[in-house]
């Protein structure tokens, strides 16, 4: 039983993570109809900048909760200015091009900063910090649910609520929804869609980031493939849930997670991530709509 | 005379929305019938689901290869639909682009040849037969489009009414017994039109294929179709020659609801 | 050109990337030794760099924008490299002619070690013509080419070690085997939009390198399969040197039959409809062309290509583990169709020769090979997405009838 428990514990840590980073995804879909292969990049490279930043820090002495705010605060920052000049670079000259363009491009975009963050820093593993503090309450739980397990679900949580008021409510979430519905028509309506459209990519960034400050921190390493993995798996998220949609990216990033979970624990933790590829080959083909959607339309 | 095509209660829903609401239509061999209406009628879908572009929510599509022979059609692909012999052509034009204009209509003779992989590598004696003539046959119709200047010519390179008549030489190379044409006329100039006017009449003269066009431009609907059908809301309204249905209340008052101009 | 202005925006973009890469470009941290490194020199040259290729960059961006409204006006624009790219113009044969000549004189000139590598680039221009029938022809982006690839190698590995089969009966097999996982991923997939094949693609491919990392009963795991035979000749025991020689003609038979093939099929009714799918999938529907099986014969016929170069790929190297079929081929193999140009045989081979002679010539070069590869990928899809020698479509001369 405890064993179970542990497992589902490990699943939400896991799809919490999967759902930050599916958002990302999910949203750029939702509004340029693109798969950004590069977003586990900025995933990476929010890790890593955290990395540097706290190294830095550790070491002119600040103390650890300045460390895990300016870290995380920079980090973020940094992978939204990464997201958003990627924007630019390699999607906005080919908004009219045929479908293969972009997506080539995408590719292209994710060897090409997965290469530069190998060369220009190592491609070793390279230990992580552990930001989160330890919460006193937890330690006789510690083997179930960690400090930083905790965090991180919290963390979704909570982002996913401002998220969701964000799009519901304001003014740059109505013109998101506009322009993810129609881009003419958005166009003719006055709203910006190149802001509307590099505003998404700062966001989806960021939540990218926030996923790997938080996962990083609880692993304890990173090194520069992290994200292709990664981002293949919050894809599946994305997928699972129904692409475009957010609370579909949050489910399927907790089916992804349990799936993983259950499978790497009761079956075989070898094929942790064929479960992962499989679930994501077998929903394309029998449900590519997602779970959430009603109308199946290929 | 016998109908080829018989479409009886065609409904289409879209989640609440209901498209096609109990369509019925028949098309007798050669014959021309023009389908109008205000936009948003639900034109272009009954084009979608007679092509199998959508598989309709309910009623029947029925063909007669023979005379008292029916095939119901309901849920069949595009491309056996085409094969069929009912092929379309598009509101807003989707030829191949980087493709050459005499190899746009050979790919219409897709369907009507057969050899595969393997007889391509060979280039067996029946695939060079095969081959040649498709090229003739699809360049014969090009010459009856008087397109036959542009052979070599990437699709994308033509004209705009060039494209446009590009379009139904392409149909027309699947050797279909009814044409579909969506809005042939939108964007061509009065000389352009006229000439489209011909052409579509020497189809019917000449190889007895029957046409079914959406059209908004009344005056072509009205000197070419032998039939007017008029739909609103995803129903009949109205039907026959063209000077009755000129003077058809109903079809008046559908069109005087909208910002249309005839 | 260079004005104010110009030089005013050329600076913020260098500012924007200087901010950009500071963090890791600049810094450098030893968590575990708690070292921080500063390289200030890099900064400079991030400043410098993209001070001048944003002047590039935008002069390109230019050049693009011209083109495109010379099509709109109806000019006609001349490919750079049309001359090349003429199919039956009578250079042509002479041209061939010389290659062939320089081809089979090869071996005999240049050294064993010359020869292998040239081995190496004639098995990718095989696997890039075999991409290109895919993605070049179909417009089907595959990024689990490698997949079929490393079919071919096990099929090859695995079939010797345990029935003792020989190079020749594995060759035809591997094909089949090839195209028998094709048709196995393509049919449920391939009914699957554009983008989602990618990724479909994507995950395949990583599934099979981890089961054959992890399933150590049937592939021996990470540690590989060794002892693999060379291609033999009946009756003849080559010395290695020989057998160098040998495997390199035998590579290019395979790359020669592979052109013979590419070039028959392009022009054939089925390559037509590959290409018509790409092009626009309604309208070839709508034409009457089956979409699920002509998709499944260009995407099985990819996979039997690379199920042929796997099987060769193992008699070459005669060890194989799964580090060799990792994304980054696949990878390797898009950038090769992309560079060359989609659906362009002459463009592919020319893909594969600049590809993988730079980074073994230029050995300053080879660190920076992945890095180069995704910059080629997305350059050349923003600047010239036809590729270094574009397809050009048949012409036909209509005899008697044509003026």
């Amino acid at each position: 039983m405890e064993y179970f428990v542990q497992l589902l514990l490990g699943g939400l840590t896991r799809g919490s993570i999967y759902a930050l980073i599916a958002l990302g995804y999910t949203m750029v879909y939702g509004i340029i109809e693109l798969i950004n292969f590069a977003h586990g990049e900025i995933y990476m490279i929010g890790a890593f900048t955290a990395l540097i930043v706290s190294s830095v820090l550790t070491l002119y002495g600040f103390n650890e909760f300045a460390i895990l705010v300016l870290a995380s605060l920079i980090a973020v920052i940094y992978s939204a200015s990464y997201g958003f000049t990627v924007e630019k670079i390699a999607y906005k000259p080919l908004r009219s091009a045929p479908r293969l363009s972009p997506l080539i491009s995408a590719i292209g975009m994710s060897i090409f900063l997965q290469n530069y963050v190998l060369l220009a820093q190592t491609s070793d593993f390279l230990p992580f910090p552990a930001l989160i503090p330890e919460f006193n309450f937890l330690k006789n739980y510690e083997h179930v649910f960690s400090s930083s397990e905790l965090v991180i679900v919290l963390t979704t949580v909570i982002v996913m609520t401002i998220l969701t008021l964000l799009i519901k409510f304001t003014k740059i979430g109505k013109a998101m929804r506009a322009t993810a519905q129609d881009k003419k028509m958005a166009m003719l309506v006055g709203i910006n869609v190149n802001r509307i459209i590099s505003v998404t990519f700062i966001i989806g960034s960021s939540l990218a980031a926030i996923g790997g400050i938080l996962i990083a921190s609880h692993i304890g390493q990173i090194n520069f493939n992290i994200g292709f993995i990664a981002g293949i798996k919050a894809f599946t998220a994305a997928v699972l849930g129904g692409i475009g949609s957010i609370p579909g990216a949050v489910l399927g990033g907790f089916v992804l997670g349990w799936t993983e979970s259950f499978a790497t624990g009761y079956v075989s933790s070898d094929y942790e991530d064929v479960f992962a590829f499989a679930l994501l080959v077998l929903i394309l083909i029998f449900r590519p709509a997602g779970i959430l959607s009603v109308k199946c339309e290929v | 005379m016998n109908p080829i095509l018989d479409v009886s209660n065609l409904t289409m829903d879209f989640g609440g929305l209901r498209a096609l609401d109990n369509f019925d239509l028949n098309i007798a061999k050669g014959e021309i019938v023009a389908l109008i209406g205000p936009n948003g009628a639900g034109k272009t879908t009954l084009f979608n689901c007679i092509t199998g572009m959508y598989a309709p929510s309910g009623g029947d599509i029925c063909i007669y290869p023979d005379v008292d022979k029916k095939v119901r059609l309901n849920g069949l692909k595009p491309n056996m639909i085409t094969a069929k012999g009912m092929t379309r052509t598009f509101q807003n034009i989707r030829l191949f682009p980087n493709m050459t204009v005499l190899e746009n209509v050979m790919i219409g003779r897709h369907c009507r040849t057969s050899s595969g992989i393997l007889s391509a590598i060979l280039r067996t004696s029946s695939a060079r037969k095969e081959e040649s003539g498709i090229v003739e046959h699809s360049y014969k119709i090009l010459e009856k489009f008087g397109l036959n200047d542009f052979v070599n010519e990437l699709a994308r390179n033509l004209p705009y009414g060039a494209q446009k008549r590009l379009e139904i030489a392409r149909a027309l190379a699947t050797d279909p017994f009814l044409l579909l044409l969506d809005e042939p006329a939108a964007g061509l100039n009065s000389r352009e039109t006229k000439e489209l006017d011909t052409l579509i009449a020497n189809i019917r003269n000449e190889e007895k294929i029957s046409i079914l066009l959406i059209e908004h431009d009344m005056k072509l609907v009205m000197s070419i179709s032998d039939r007017v059908v008029v739909m609103d809301y995803g129903k009949k309204i109205a039907q026959g020659p063209p000077d009755e249905i000129r003077l058809n209340p109903a079809v008046i008052k559908a069109y005087l609801g909208e910002e249309f101009v005839a | 050109m260079l004005n104010l202005s110009e030089i005013k925006r050329s600076l913020l973009v260098s500012l924007w990337f200087i901010f950009l890469t500071f963090p890791i470009m600049v810094i450098r941290v030893n968590p575990i030794e708690k070292i921080v490194e500063w390289r200030w020199g890099n900064m400079l040259l991030v400043g410098i760099g993209s001070f001048v290729i944003s002047f590039i960059w935008r002069y390109f961006i230019r050049q693009k924008e011209l083109g495109l409204k010379k099509i709109e006006m109806g000019e006609k624009i001349t490919p750079l490299l049309k001359k090349l790219a003429i199919r039956e113009s009578k250079y042509v044969k002479s041209l061939f002619l010389t290659l062939v000549i320089a081809a089979v004189l090869f071996p005999f000139v240049f050294s064993t070690y010359q020869t292998t590598i040239m081995t190496t680039v004639l098995m990718y221009v095989v696997l890039g013509l075999g991409l290109n029938i895919v993605v070049g022809l179909a417009g089907l982006l595959d990024l689990g080419y490698v997949a079929f690839y490393a079919v071919g190698a096990y099929s090859y590995a695995l079939l010797n070690y345990h029935f003792g089969l020989g190079f020749w009966t594995v060759l035809p097999l591997g094909a089949i085997m090839g195209a028998f996982f094709g048709i196995l991923l393509g049919f449920p997939v391939l009914r699957l939009r554009g983008d989602y094949l990618a990724i479909v693609t994507l995950g395949f491919g990583e599934i099979i390198r981890l089961v054959l990392e992890n399933w150590n009963e049937f592939s021996f795991g990470p540690s590989g399969i060794a002892n693999i035979p060379r291609p033999s000749f009946p009756g003849i025991q080559f010395s290695l040197q020989q057998a160098t020689v040998y495997q390199y003609f035998l590579t290019i038979g395979l790359a020669v039959f592979t052109i013979f093939v590419v070039n028959r099929l392009q022009d054939s009714r089925i390559g037509r409809a590959w290409i018509a799918l790409r092009e626009d999938e309604i309208a070839c529907q709508a034409m009457g062309v089956d979409k699920v099986r002509t998709k499944l014969s260009a995407f099985a016929l990819g996979a039997t290509w690379a199920g042929m170069v796997g099987v060769m790929f193992a008699a070459k190297t005669t060890f194989i583990n799964p580090a060799s079929f990792t994304f980054i081929e696949s990878a390797l193999i898009l950038s090769i169709v992309v560079l060359g140009g989609m659906g362009s045989v002459p463009g592919v081979i020319i893909g594969a020769f600049i590809l993988i002679l730079l980074p073994e010539y230029l050995r300053a070069f080879a660190e920076y090979r992945m890095l180069l590869f995704g910059a080629i990928l997305v350059l050349m899809m923003v600047f010239r997405p036809q590729g270094i020698i574009s397809n050009v479509r048949r012409t036909y001369e209509l005899k008697g009838i044509q003026k």
